[in-house]
C-alpha cells in the first residue's frame, strides 16, 4: 500500500509507542500535522515552540520514556533551540521533529528555513535532515534508539516538506545500521574487581551520585550498595530522588549550594564512589582540592566523561544499575564505625536551616509543600534562588520526582516541563515552584495547562528580584544591583485572565492553608508568594573555592 | 563537473567548521577538502574539490565569499596546475608476494614506509589517476587499510595565488 | 589607564555611539552588568533573552542604527537564537554579547555552558569568541564594522567571563582590517550603461524593489527613477515603505498574497529591474516562470544573491543608491503612457477587495488605522494572515515605517520589536498589529512595555486560532483542521490589566470607526482586542508552485 512521508512519520511514531507529542503547527508541517489528524496519538497544543520542548523534556525525565516534540521550519525549529540544549545538558532523551522547506527551496534562504541540523550540532546527540522518503522510517527509528540508549540525549530529525508530502509503497525500512553507534553497557569484570577491593579496603567511603543513578533506574541498587557498605550518598541537583532523602545515609546535595555535612564527608573521605556524575563544577567547588585524600571510582556510561575534570583512580564504564548490582555482588557487609559516627555529628552540628524573623521565607513554603504532599508530589522548578532552596528543603525520596534544569540551567523550565510531567503523571500532583524571573519567561504556556485542564499547582517565590545575581552582586560586586530588580504584573490577575486560580501569600501563618486550599482545586492554581526580597541561598561555596571553605 | 577551489582564510579558530557548515546547508557536494597553514602562519589554504555545474560552482564560491575568515578563492579548474595527493596503504604482503609488490612501488615510484611480519605500508604521492591506479594494482594483494590526505594543489609557472593579488596573475 | 575588559565593551559602546542596549542578566555576565551600573548607556531589562533580541532588531529597522543586545551564556544565549537567525534573514545590523563560562572551563560542558559561536554560525554575518582581553575592542570595532556595511547583518560576541574580568590598557581603534571582507560598493559602469540601454529599449519595465531599499536608504532614488522612466513599482514584503503607498505608479505588494495587478504587471514586464530583492519562492512562487518574458536587472550588494534563484541579464553588484545614482543621469524621461494605461486598467479590474458583513473585517481595522493614521505611523506586525492585511491595506509613506519579520516570519517577534522600535523613534506613532497566537509567544514583553511607559498601540486581530496554518489546512487538506483551533483563549483584556495596561474589546465595524481615534490619542500603551471574522482567508492567493498570475480571490 502506498503511503505518504507524513504518514509514514506517524506510523513510526505508533511503533515507538509514542502516545504524546508537543507540538506547534507551521508551514512546513502541514502534511505531518494532516496526519495526525486521523492519528492515534495525543497532540499537545502549545503557545510557544519552546513550551513544546521543555514540555517533552518534562514528560521524558518524569516517565522515563522518550519525549517528542514538533515544530515547524525556520522560526519553529529554533525555537526548539533552548529546551533541546537543556535536554542535550542533562542527559534526557528527547526527539525533536522539525520541518523544513522543500529539496528546490533548500539552502536558498527560503521563507522560514533554517539550517537547524547545523545549528544544533553542538546540543544534540545526533541530528538527521530527512530528504528522501525511503530514509524517513529507518531514521525515525534510529532516533529514538540513539536518543533512549547509551548516555541519553536529545536527536533531531528534520523532514522537508516535499519528503512528507511523497508516496512510497516500501514497506521495511531495513535495520538500523549504525557502525559509529555501540554504547558499552556491560562493565569490564576486571574494572569492578578492583572497585570492589578498593571499596572494601574504604574506611571513610562516600558515594557521590548523580543523574545517571535517575535515567538508568539504578536508585534500588544504590540504596542496597549504599545500606552494604553503609557510604552516606551525596547527591548532584540532578541525582536528587536517586537516593532516598530521608535515609539516615543521606547526604543530600552537595556542592556550591549543598549541605556542609555533604560537603565535610566529600572533603574527608577516602574512597570516593561517583556515580553517574560528571564531576561538574557547580559540584565539585575547587576541582583540584575535591576529594582530593580519596581514592575516586567513576562508573558512568559515558567514556567520554572520565577523567574530564576529575583526575579518576578506578574507571567502571557500563550501565550504572549493572555496574551497582556487579560491585554488591563483590562486597561484603560492613558494621558502623567511627566515620558513620562523623557523619550523623555533622548532620546533627550542620544542618540545613534558616533564619524564622516572622517575614515569609521561600524556605518555609518550600518545607510546606513537602508537608502538605507528604513528600510525594513530583516538583519541577525554574532556575535560580528557588531552584537551590527546593534542593535543599524539599526531601526527595522517589526516583523522577525532582525534575530541573540542572547543567544548562533554563530559566523559564519550570511551568512547562510541569505540564508535560502532569500529562505522563495525569493522577499525581505536580507543583512548579518558580521564580518571579523565571516564571515570566514561558508564562504564555499557563493556557495550555488550562486549555488541558492540566491541575498543575504554581508557587512563585516572588521577590521582585532575578535573585540570584542579586545575591552575588551583593556578595561580589558591593551590592550594585545592575538590572536584577524587576517590575511584575500582579501574578494573581494574570492566572485569572488565563482561567487559572490566582491566590496570593504574604505572611508566614497562611501558607499551609494556601496550599492545601490550592490543592484541592482541581485546576491549575498559581500561588505568588510574596517573600522575604533579600534573603540569600546558604550555605555557599564561593566561585573558585573548595568545598570545605562555605559560606553562611 | 568537479572543480579545484584553492581558498585562502585566515587561520581562525573554527574557520574549516564555517567552512564545512556553508557546504552542508547549502546542499554543495565536497569531493575533498585539505587544509593546512601557508607560509604565512595567520592564512590557512584549502583545496576544496567540489562537484558541480557552473551555477553551483558560481553560487559556491560566491556564498564562500560572504565568509569573513575567507580571504581569496581562485578556481583553478581550468589553469595549468600540479594537483597531488599523499596515500598510505597497509598490505598483506606475505614473504613470496613481497618481490611483486615492491616492483608495483617501483612503477608508480612508492616507497615502503613500514614493513610488519604479514603486512607492509607503501606511501604514494601524485595526482588522482595515479593514486587510484596505484591503489587497483594492491588491490589483488588484499589492502587492509587505506587513508589518503585528500588532493592539493598549484598553478604551475609564475602565477601564484597569494593573498596580495587580486586573482592570480602573472608575476612580473 | 588600565580597565576591565568588561569596562572596555561600555566604553567601546560609548564610541560606537550606542544609545540603548536590549539585555537580560545572568552569572557569568555580572562583570558586564557591573560595568553598566554606572554607564550613561539606557539598558532594557527585558523579560525573556527572545524579547532582547527582537527590541533591538525592532530598533535597528525602526531607526537605521544597529541595534545591540546582551544575554547571558547557556540558556540565555540560546533564547537569542530565534531573533538572531530573524536579523540575518532580514539583513538587520545587530551586535549581540553574550556571556560564556570562564576560558578554563569552555568546552567541558560547564554549567550554563554552550557553544553558541558554533550554534549560530549558520545565522550570523560573523561570530567571535574572545580569547583574549586584549583583542576584546579591536574585535567590538570589527563587530559594528561587519554588521553595518555591505548586506547588513548580525554579528554576535561571545565574552568569557574571566575575559571580561582581566584588565586592559584601553584603546579603541580607528581603523578596521578584514582581509576577507571588502564589500562592492560602485557598481560597475559597464554593467549600469547596460542597464540603462535596457530601460531605454523597454517598453514595459517593472521595477520590483525590496528590503535593500530601505537598508542603504535609496528611497529618493527609487522614486525619481520610477518617475523618470514611467515604470510602475511593486515592493516585496521586505520592500515596503520604501515607496509611497498612495503614488500611482506603485502597484503594492507581489507574489504569493500580492495584488493580482503587482503579479500580473511583473508577467507581462519586458524589464524587470530588481532593486535590493532576492526573489524569494513568496515573492517569485515559480522560478522558472518568473517574470517570463522581461530581461532582469539585478542590483544588489551582495553577488551571492545575482543569480541563485532566478537568471539575471544583467547583474551589478554595489549598493543601491549609489548605482541608482549612477543610473539616473543616464536615463532620459520617457512617456510609456500605453504601459500605463494597461497598469491602470488592471487596477481597476482587479483591486484588492474584501467582502464586508460577517462579523468584523480584518481589513477594515487596518484601513481604518491607515486612515487615522494617514499613513504616518511605524507600523509593527507579527506573522501571519494580520501580516499579510497589513502589507495590502496600509499604505506605507516613509521608509523604516514597516517593521516586520520577513524571511524567517518569526511569529513573537511583534511586541517586543514594538518595544525596540517606540525606544528608537520616541516621537513616532508607533503601533503593532499581531493575531492572537503571536501576541501569546512572547507575551512576557507587556511587562518591559509596562516597565518603559512606551506609548505602542497594540491591535490585536484575534480570530481565537492559528489563521494562516487555518488557511493553509482550507486549502491543501480539505479542510481537516488540525492543531490550529486555541481552544482555550485567555481573556486578554484582564491579562493586559494585570501588566497594568488598558485594554478594549471591539466586535463591530462601528465599534472600530470609535475606538481608533480614541486609542490613538491616548498616553501609554493600550490593547485593542479586536474579534474579527473568524473564517476570513488572505486573498488573492498564488497556489503552491503556480505562476504569480495564476491567483484565486473571494
Amino acid at each position: 500500500m502506498e503511503k505518504t512521508g507524513a504518514q509514514i512519520f506517524v506510523d513510526s511514531l505508533m511503533e515507538q509507542g509514542v502516545e504524546t507529542i508537543f507540538g506547534y503547527p507551521g508551514g512546513n508541517v502541514i502534511q505531518i500535522y494532516d496526519a495526525l489528524y486521523d492519528a492515534d496519538i495525543n497532540h499537545i497544543l502549545t503557545r510557544h515552540e519552546q513550551g513544546a520542548a521543555h514540555a517533552a523534556d518534562g514528560y521524558a525525565r518524569a516517565s522515563g520514556r522518550p519525549g517528542v516534540c514538533l515544530a515547524t521550519s525556520g522560526p519553529g525549529a529554533t525555537n526548539l533551540v533552548t529546551g533541546i540544549a537543556t535536554a542535550y545538558m542533562d542527559s534526557v532523551p528527547l526527539v525533536a521533529f522539525t520541518g523544513q522547506v522543500s529539496s528546490a527551496l533548500l539552502g536558498r534562504d527560503s521563507f522560514q528555513e533554517a539550517d537547524i541540523t547545523g545549528i544544533t550540532m553542538p546540543i544534540t546527540k545526533h541530528n538527521y535532515i530527512v530528504k528522501d522518503i525511503s530514509e524517513l522510517a529507518r531514521v525515525v527509528k534510529e532516533a529514538f534508539y540513539i536518543a533512549t540508549t547509551g548516555r541519553p540525549g536529545p536527536v533531531l530529525v528534520d523532514i522537508l516538506s516535499d519528503v512528507a508530502a511523497a508516496r512510497t509503497s516500501q514497506e521495511d525500512c531495513g535495520p538500523v545500521n549504525l557502525p559509529g553507534y555501540r554504547p558499552v553497557t556491560e562493565p569490564d569484570p576486571e574494572q569492578l574487581n578492583r572497585a570492589a577491593r578498593a571499596i572494601a579496603r574504604a574506611e571513610r567511603p562516600v558515594i557521590y551520585a548523580g543523574g545517571g543513578v535517575v535515567s538508568a533506574g539504578a536508585h534500588n541498587e544504590l540504596r542496597l550498595l549504599a545500606e552494604l557498605i553503609l557510604a552516606p550518598v551525596a547527591t548532584t541537583l540532578m541525582g536528587l530522588g536517586g537516593f532516598p532523602g530521608d535515609h539516615p545515609l543521606a547526604l543530600g546535595m552537595l556542592g556550591m549550594h549543598g549541605s556542609k555535612y555533604a560537603n565535610f564527608a566529600v572533603n574527608e573521605c577516602d574512597v570516593l564512589i561517583a556515580v553517574g556524575v560528571r564531576f561538574a563544577d557547580r559540584g565539585t567547588g575547587k576541582r583540584d582540592l575535591f576529594a582530593r585524600d580519596a581514592v575516586i571510582i567513576h562508573i558512568d556510561i559515558d567514556p567520554a566523561e572520565i577523567g574530564k575534570n576529575v583526575e579518576v583512580d578506578i574507571p567502571v564504564i557500563g550501565d550504572v544499575k549493572k555496574v551497582l548490582a556487579g560491585l554488591i555482588e563483590r562486597l561484603e557487609k560492613k558494621l558502623p564505625g567511627a566515620w558513620q559516627e562523623k557523619i550523623q555529628k555533622w548532620k546533627k552540628e550542620y544542618p540545613i536551616t534558616y533564619e524564622e524573623n516572622g517575614r515569609l521565607k521561600p524556605q518555609q513554603v518550600i518545607r510546606e509543600i513537602f508537608k502538605v504532599t507528604n513528600g510525594q508530589a513530583r516538583i519541577t522548578t525554574d532556575v535560580g534562588q528557588h531552584q537551590m532552596f527546593t534542593a535543599q528543603h524539599y526531601t526527595f525520596t522517589r526516583p523522577r520526582t525532582f525534575i530541573s534544569s540542572g547543567g544548562l540551567g533554563t530559566m523559564g523550565f519550570g511551568l512547562p516541563a510541569a505540564i508535560g510531567v502532569q500529562v505522563a503523571c495525569p493522577d499525581e500532583i505536580v507543583f512548579d515552584i518558580a521564580g518571579d524571573g523565571s516564571f515570566q519567561m514561558n508564562v504564555q504556556e499557563l493556557a495550555t495547562a488550562v486549555n488541558y485542564q492540566l491541575p498543575i499547582k504554581v508557587a512563585i517565590m516572588d521577590n521582585g528580584y532575578l535573585g540570584m545575581v542579586r545575591q552575588w552582586q551583593e556578595l561580589f560586586y558591593n551590592r550594585r544591583y545592575s538590572y536584577t530588580e524587576l517590575i511584575n504584573p500582579d501574578f494573581v490577575k494574570l492566572a485569572e485572565a488565563y482561567g487559572a486560580v490566582g491566590m496570593r501569600v504574604t505572611r508566614p501563618d497562611e501558607v499551609a492553608s494556601a496550599l492545601r486550599e490550592a490543592l484541592d482545586i482541581p485546576q491549575p492554581v498559581v500561588i505568588d508568594f510574596v517573600i522575604e526580597r533579600e534573603e540569600n541561598v546558604f550555605p555557599m561555596v564561593p566561585p573558585g573555592a573548595p568545598l570545605n571553605k562555605m559560606l553562611g | 563537473m568537479r572543480h579545484t577551489l584553492a581558498v585562502l582564510v585566515e587561520n581562525n579558530p573554527g574557520v574549516l567548521a564555517r567552512v564545512a557548515g556553508l557546504f552542508s546547508r547549502r546542499g554543495y557536494n565536497i569531493d575533498s577538502l585539505a587544509v593546512g597553514r601557508t607560509d604565512n602562519p595567520a592564512i590557512s589554504r584549502m583545496t576544496i574539490v567540489v562537484e558541480g555545474d557552473d551555477r553551483v560552482l558560481e553560487q559556491v564560491t560566491k556564498q564562500l565569499h560572504k565568509l569573513i575568515d575567507v580571504i581569496k578563492i581562485s578556481d583553478i579548474t581550468a589553469d595549468e596546475y600540479v594537483d597531488r595527493e599523499l596515500v598510505l596503504i597497509k598490505v598483506s604482503a606475505e614473504p613470496e608476494k613481497r618481490g611483486e609488490i615492491m616492483q608495483i612501488a617501483d612503477v608508480f615510484r612508492a616507497r615502503i614506509v613500514d614493513l610488519g611480519r604479514r603486512t607492509m605500508i607503501l606511501e604514494c604521492t601524485g595526482n588522482e589517476g595515479k593514486v587510484k591506479a596505484f591503489e587497483e594494482s594492491l588491490r589483488p594483494y588484499g589492502i587492509k587499510e587505506l587513508v589518503r590526505t585528500g588532493k592539493i594543489a598549484m598553478l604551475r609557472g609564475s602565477r601564484y595565488t597569494s593573498i596580495t593579488t587580486n586573482g592570480s596573475r602573472e608575476d612580473e | 589607564m588600565e580597565i576591565t575588559a568588561a569596562e572596555a565593551l561600555v566604553r567601546c559602546l560609548e564610541e560606537e555611539k550606542v544609545e540603548v542596549i536590549f539585555g537580560y542578566p545572568g552569572g557569568f555576565m555580572i562583570p558586564v552588568y557591573d560595568a553598566l551600573y554606572h554607564a550613561r548607556i539606557k539598558h532594557v531589562l527585558v523579560r525573556h533573552e527572545q524579547g532582547a533580541v527582537h527590541a533591538a532588531d525592532g530598533y535597528a529597522r525602526a531607526t537605521g542604527k544597529v541595534g545591540v543586545c546582551m544575554s547571558t551564556s547557556g540558556p540565555g544565549a540560546t533564547n537569542l537564537v530565534t531573533g538572531i537567525a530573524n536579523a540575518y534573514m532580514d539583513s538587520v545590523p545587530l551586535v549581540i554579547f553574550t556571556g560564556q563560562v570562564p576560558t578554563s572551563q569552555v568546552g567541558t560542558d560547564a554549567f550554563q555552558e554552550v557553544d553558541i559561536t558554533g550554534i549560530t554560525i549558520p545565522i550570523t554575518k560573523h561570530n567571535y569568541l574572545v580569547k583574549s582581553a586584549q583583542d576584546l575592542p579591536r574585535i567590538i570595532k570589527n563587530a559594528f564594522h561587519i554588521a553595518t556595511t555591505g548586506r547588513p547583518g548580525p554579528v554576535l560576541i561571545d565574552l568569557p567571563m574571566d575575559v571580561a574580568q582581566t584588565r586592559i590598557n584601553f584603546e579603541y581603534p580607528r581603523q578596521v582590517n578584514l582581509k576577507g571582507y571588502k564589500p562592492t560598493y560602485r557598481g560597475h559602469p559597464l554593467k549600469i550603461a547596460e542597464a540603462a540601454q535596457l530601460i531605454k529599449q523597454s517598453r514595459r519595465p517593472v521595477i520590483y524593489a525590496g528590503g535593500g531599499i530601505i537598508s542603504s536608504g535609496a528611497h529618493e532614488e527609487l522614486l525619481k527613477l520610477a518617475e523618470t522612466i514611467s515604470a510602475p513599482v511593486t515592493n516585496t514584503l521586505m520592500g515596503l515603505s520604501s515607496f509611497p503607498g498612495d503614488h500611482p505608479l506603485f502597484l503594492g505588494m507581489l507574489g504569493l498574497h500580492g495584488t493580482r495587478y503587482a503579479n500580473i504587471a511583473v508577467t507581462e514586464c519586458d524589464l524587470l529591474i530588481a532593486l535590493g530583492a532576492r526573489f524569494d519562492i513568496r515573492a517569485a512562487s515559480k522560478f522558472d516562470a518568473f517574470a517570463p518574458h522581461a530581461a532582469v536587472i539585478h542590483v544588489d550588494i551582495d553577488p551571492a544573491e545575482i543569480g541563485k534563484n532566478v537568471r539575471v541579464d544583467v547583474p551589478i553588484v554595489g549598493d543601491v543608491r549609489l548605482v541608482l545614482q549612477e543610473l539616473l543621469p543616464l536615463v532620459e524621461k520617457t512617456d510609456r503612457s500605453e504601459w500605463l494605461a494597461r497598469i491602470q486598467e488592471l487596477k481597476e479590474q482587479y483591486p484588492l477587495r474584501y467582502q464586508r458583513g460577517n462579523g468584523l473585517k480584518p481589513q477594515l481595522v487596518i484601513e481604518t488605522l491607515y486612515r487615522h493614521t494617514r499613513g504616518e505611523a511605524v507600523i509593527v506586525t507579527d506573522v501571519g494572515q494580520h501580516q499579510m492585511w497589513v502589507a495590502q491595506y496600509y499604505r506605507f509613506k516613509r521608509p523604516r515605517s514597516l517593521v516586520s519579520s520577513g524571511g524567517l516570519g518569526t511569529m513573537g517577534f511583534g511586541l517586543p520589536a514594538a518595544v525596540g522600535a517606540q525606544l528608537g523613534v520616541p516621537d513616532q506613532q508607533v503601533i503593532l498589529i499581531t493575531g492572537d497566537g503571536s501576541f501569546q509567544m512572547t507575551i512576557q514583553e507587556l511587562a518591559t512595555l509596562k516597565e518603559q511607559e512606551l506609548p505602542v498601540k497594540i491591535f490585536m486581530l484575534n480570530n481565537f486560532q492559528l489563521g494562516m496554518v487555518r488557511q493553509i489546512q482550507h486549502y491543501y487538506c480539505e479542510g481537516r483542521y488540525m492543531a490550529v483551533d486555541f481552544k482555550f483563549h485567555p481573556e486578554f483584556i484582564t491579562l493586559a490589566k494585570a501588566y497594568g495596561i488598558k485594554g478594549y474589546t471591539v466586535r463591530t465595524e462601528e465599534e472600530v470607526q470609535e475606538i481608533v481615534p480614541q486609542v490613538l490619542s491616548e498616553p501609554g500603551p493600550v490593547l485593542v482586542n479586536c474579534l474579527i471574522n473568524p473564517g476570513e482567508n488572505v486573498l488573492p492567493m498564488v497556489p503552491t508552485g503556480r505562476r504569480i498570475d495564476e491567483t484565486f480571490e473571494c
